[in-house]
């Protein structure tokens, strides 16, 4: 039901329960939109500012854009809404494979 | 509906084949497709044997020797095992969760073709100057210099149709999760649903890692890259690790659906519930897991060091634990039940022994130190033979003559099928037993001959004698299939009269819809619990209603066949050929052009409308 439109002639759309669930949901994509920008902000920061070196700098970037990844998933993508639960567990599983994939390449290959 | 039961000329059933997307017309195609890779496989299977028979023989020179085993590997692995596993993944599973196809029938379509399309461009090769020639696992630092376009066929040929298979992978897991029956929940799935959904998954995740080895692969070969090219500054060893990271998910993507095979028949022919049904699941999924973090184990001897042949060594081995929950729980499920042997539960019988004993030695190879000494042996074509031959092929033959009612409405000759299960059970022990101790005695693998006095003699005219046993128990299989589809006696909907799933609570074969109206799924087994409630059929779980069915569509032949001339055309661009790059062009414009009719044209299918539903149930009753 909540994935009904306003205009939906459903009688069983509750158009009060909608509307401050809409608000709620921007609300989240506005916070989570500035805080994408702030991060961003951030990341060109430590790069313009001197006196970090390249072994901070570059996995503290590659930190603040996985935070953006799960931003993106759960925020604009809807990840967190109900329904999601199969696509998420695939996504996570192929995450976590790839990342022993990379791991072992790296520890035992080039070492 | 009345044009269903018409009969048909010939020309307009190779028609209807090449155009259906229906999953069970779909099934038949991959179960003919895979048992003509089957028998090329196997035929190439004998003449290695013919060649080890005895020592110093010159039945086939070394060159040819190293064709044969690689395309004997490379096929029986892509060509035939996994095709027909699809055969019965695509003919049996959305019966059973009770759908009336697969999630996307056009895609299903596609899948097949382009498995097709690839498997006949890896055999062309064989015309055209000479097979793959680097081993099924064309390890980069023997393919890259491979003389010929052995190797490109391999390369482009598995491209194409592992595609096809990536695609089915996900076809099946969408229509796993989407298009169950009412009440058909994840833990009332028959096993075989269930480790179809957990290969499907192990097929998403492992297939991608392939497609990279082989589009570097590709680019060394063709295009002059260096990726693997050690003395350019690459590494050989990144295909090792990318072959297997695929490879050994490969091995557990066709035993567990074989398992799923394995645990119908057990149940069925027992006449009781699978024993431990949840620790089954949870098993195959473990199973499916570990399977992605022992690939190394193939490469313990490439020089990883002790620490990562140590890790690689204990994952191998904890999937054990899982597998033993499987042997047990099968045996368990036997125990107290009243077995009756048919020919599939002679086949599921022979298996647990003989996928024990793979087992076993898969536990001996998985020691590191110990692998040292097993490593390129003989005995280690013995430990996986059992395991494929002992598990998988086993399960294809035992669901060939399981399901041949349901997918062909006729019964397979019972004396012939058991006739065949021991003539092939002995030749399997025969030939791959022996191999165990050529191994130990020192024979390595992929040598094409070997000289007199060393004592292997005796052990390789035994194994030979073997494999002429299983060519002979082949043959009757298909003088069995030949006669029953002669004589065309049909059955009914519950032909082993034992059935437990859904598939066996309609006609077979299933009318092109499947079900009528969507089955109420009350519970594991639900076609058993309706029939120990004393009731002749599923409750339905809707009212007759119009159903909807998709068109038919050549567009994926087309897709596929446009990959097949492109790849012809890359492979010669190497030779400076003036006519290379236009039938590459002409290939893809072919493919990239179906896709595009594709999405420009509307179809939306058609209507069974309720009313010729009703008509036709009335016309049955009369």
């Amino acid at each position: 039901m909540t994935n009904q439109p306003l205009s939906s002639s459903n009688p069983r759309v509750d158009l009060e329960y909608r509307r401050r669930k809409n608000a709620e949901e921007m609300r989240y994509q506005v916070i989570s939109f500035t805080l994408m920008i702030f991060l961003t902000f951030v990341a060109f920061g430590v790069v313009a500012i001197k006196g970090f070196t390249a072994w901070f700098v570059v996995p503290f970037i590659l930190l603040l854009a996985c935070v953006q990844v799960v931003f993106q998933l759960f925020y604009f993508m809807h990840m967190s809404h109900k329904g999601h639960e199969a696509p998420s567990m695939f996504l996570f599983t192929g995450v976590f494979l790839a990342m022993i994939m990379v791991w072992a390449f790296m520890t035992i290959i080039w070492w | 509906m009345s044009t269903y039961a018409q009969k048909k000329g010939f020309g307009a059933t190779i028609w209807d084949y090449l155009t259906t997307v229906d999953h069970k017309k779909i099934a038949i195609l991959y179960l003919m497709a895979g048992g003509l890779f089957f028998i090329m496989g196997g035929l190439e299977a004998v003449f290695i044997r013919i060649q080890l028979a005895v020592p110093n023989n010159d039945f086939v020179s070394a060159g040819a020797f190293n064709e044969i085993i690689t395309m004997h590997g490379t096929t029986m692995i892509f060509l035939a095992a996994m095709p027909l596993l699809f055969a019965f993944m695509n003919a049996v599973m959305p019966l059973q969760i009770g759908a009336r196809d697969v999630a996307f029938p056009f895609v299903n379509a596609l899948g097949f073709w382009l498995f097709f399309f690839g498997g006949i461009f890896l055999n062309l090769s064989w015309f055209l100057g000479g097979a793959p020639d680097a081993g099924w696992t064309s390890y980069a630092s023997l393919a890259v210099h491979s003389k010929g376009h052995g190797i490109d066929f391999y390369v482009l040929g598995l491209q194409i149709s592992g595609l096809g298979t990536l695609i089915g992978g996900i076809n099946f897991l969408v229509t796993i999760i989407n298009m169950r029956a009412p009440g058909m929940t994840y833990m009332r799935m028959p096993l075989f649903t269930w480790t179809t959904f957990v290969a499907s998954a192990m097929i998403l995740f492992a297939f991608p890692p392939l497609t990279v080895g082989l589009t570097l692969m590709m680019f060394d070969r063709l295009f002059g890259a260096n990726f693997f090219e050690v003395a350019m500054g690459g590494n050989t060893i990144i295909w090792e690790h990318l072959f297997w990271i695929f490879g050994h998910p490969e091995v557990y993507i066709l035993i567990l659906p074989a398992f799923g095979i394995f645990s119908e028949i057990f149940s069925t022919f027992s006449r009781k519930r699978l024993f431990g049904y949840s620790s089954m699941v949870f098993a195959t999924v473990l199973i499916g897991f570990l399977g992605f973090m022992v690939w190394a184990h193939h490469m313990f001897t490439t020089g990883l060091g002790p620490v990562a042949n140590a890790i690689f060594a204990v994952a191998t081995m904890a999937i054990g634990v899982p597998t033993g929950i499987k042997i047990f729980n099968w045996l368990f499920t036997m125990w107290g039940g009243s077995v009756k042997f048919t020919t599939p539960m002679y086949y599921a019988f022979a298996f647990i022994p003989s996928f024990v004993m793979g087992g076993v030695t898969g536990v001996m190879v998985a020691t590191a130190a110990a692998d040292y000494q097993y490593h390129d042996t003989y005995f280690v074509v013995a430990h996986f033979h059992y395991v494929i031959v002992g598990g998988v092929v086993l399960a294809l033959l035992a669901g060939t003559h399981y399901w041949w009612p349901k997918m062909f409405g006729t019964m397979l000759n019972e004396t012939l099928g058991k006739i065949t299960f021991w003539l092939f059970f002995i030749g399997f022990h025969l030939t791959f037993f022996i191999q165990h101790f050529l191994g130990l005695w020192g024979m390595p693998r992929r040598v094409f001959t070997y000289l007199p006095g060393q004592g292997l003699n005796a052990g390789n005219l035994i194994s030979s004698i073997g494999a002429a046993f299983m060519s002979v128990a082949v043959l009757i299989l298909l003088f069995n299939i030949i006669m029953t589809q002669v004589k065309n006696v049909k059955v009914g909907n519950d032909p082993w009269e034992d059935g437990r799933t859904l598939e066996w609570s309609i006609p077979s074969p299933p009318p092109f819809y499947n079900f009528k109206q969507l089955p109420l799924v009350r519970g594991l087994d639900a076609y058993w619990l309706e029939k120990m409630a004393g009731k002749k059929g599923l409750t339905p779980a809707e009212p007759i209603g119009d159903i909807h069915m998709p068109n038919s569509s050549f567009i994926p032949f087309m897709i596929s066949l446009g990959l097949f001339i492109a790849a012809f055309g890359a492979m010669y661009h190497v030779d400076d050929k003036p006519w290379a790059l236009p039938v590459l062009i002409i290939g893809l414009v072919i493919t990239f052009g179906s896709m595009l009719v594709r999405s420009v044209k509307d179809d939306h299918g058609f209507h069974i409308h309720k009313e010729e539903l009703v008509q036709e149930e009335k016309g049955a009753k009369a």
